[in-house]
């Protein structure tokens, strides 16, 4: 839930990574955090296990600039993506504002990442949600790994909306600034909206 | 289609300040946050020193979401307040409806007087908070012209 400070003028959002587990979401985050400016990021807080797997959610606060005199801030959160960290995942997505899907390419990860998917939809309707209806991105990550699906293929299986799509490496930042650009973009428009 | 969103106004943002600030002084607190359910940071009156207040409200409502959930795996309906205890500092986290306040305090002050206090408080803030949700939609109506003025090359010019 956008949250709309006139006393401060700021303009909070909170965006939320999902995919199944290691496609890239945490990656997304930590190539955002070391790639901004400090004076414009918080710390990127990570609540991991003792193998760097999210365990609840990694966060990071991101200050895009002002827009009519509003601070905006987006509060950028990755959900654990294994499959036995359901109940976490339905927490994060309380007020959530815009999603970005992060699929792994990898042909071997087809089937995870269509029951991700499924998660999401299912997540997002207990907590009162359409993604029909809210922000939505799709990133394809892993482009540059040997045994990729063709995108265009991804896209069929995975497209739910004609939202936008991006084609990603996040390890090396190729498409992350994009995708974060286009959620940010359209939670915006919807504020505008109204 | 994401919720509506809660906007808060001066009026409401400096009577909540007032309230924390007596809080604060009423629990011989540390410092006192209010914090959105979802994480977001509303307001906090008190000795910040450095900590990060973004992280701690993210943490503080991810700490309440979690314990929240194993209340209902016990047959609870909801843990209306959480305790941590340190051994300098301790927390103290009061559920006030879609908000959490949460109390930073050590050995000058005592978890019952914090407790007492925070109570009462409560009140206070949800009432505010109240009048806010409520309002918040009618605000985001008439203000929406306000928000409607902004062009795709505002929200471009973010990326540039």
């Amino acid at each position: 839930m956008t949250f709309i400070n006139y006393a401060s003028r700021e303009i909070n959002c909170k965006i939320v990574y999902y995919g199944p587990g290691l496609c890239g979401k945490t990656t997304n985050l930590q190539y955002i955090y070391d790639s901004t400016a400090p004076q414009a990021k918080g710390k990127l807080i990570s609540l991991a296990t003792e193998t760097d797997r999210t365990l609840f959610f990694d966060f990071m606060p991101l200050e895009l600039g002002t827009v009519r005199g509003f601070k905006t801030r987006f509060h950028l959160y990755t959900v654990p993506g294994q499959v036995y960290y359901d109940a976490s995942r339905k927490l994060i997505l309380k007020g959530v504002d815009g999603v970005v899907f992060v699929a792994d390419s990898q042909e071997e990860r087809m089937d995870a990442n269509i029951e991700s998917l499924y998660n999401l939809e299912e997540n997002l309707q207990t907590q009162g949600y359409d993604l029909n209806n809210l922000p939505y991105v799709l990133q394809l990550n892993k482009r540059d790994l040997p045994n990729v699906i063709p995108s265009d293929e991804l896209v069929g299986e995975l497209q739910k909306k004609g939202e936008p799509v991006f084609e990603a490496v996040a390890t090396d930042g190729t498409g992350v600034f994009d995708t974060l650009k286009a959620v940010a973009k359209q939670v915006l428009t919807e504020l505008r909206k109204g | 289609m994401a919720e509506a969103p809660f906007i808060l106004q001066e009026h409401q943002f400096q009577r909540l300040k007032t309230v924390l600030a007596r809080l604060c002084v009423e629990c011989a607190a540390r410092v006192v946050f209010l914090v959105d359910r979802d994480g977001q940071p509303i307001t906090y009156h008190g000795d910040i020193g450095d900590m990060d207040t973004t992280s701690f409200s993210s943490l503080a409502a991810g700490n309440v979401a979690a314990t929240s959930s194993m209340a209902k795996l016990i047959g609870e309906d909801v843990f209306p307040s959480v305790f941590h205890e340190g051994e300098r500092e301790s927390i103290f986290i009061s559920v006030i409806g879609r908000s959490l306040l949460v109390v930073v305090f050590d050995e000058r002050s005592t978890l019952s007087l914090v407790k007492l206090r925070t109570k009462r408080g409560s009140y206070e803030v949800a009432a505010i908070l109240d009048e806010a949700i409520a309002e918040s939609a009618n605000n985001h109506a008439s203000n929406n012209s306000f928000f409607a003025e902004i062009t795709d090359d505002d929200i471009d010019s973010l990326f540039s």
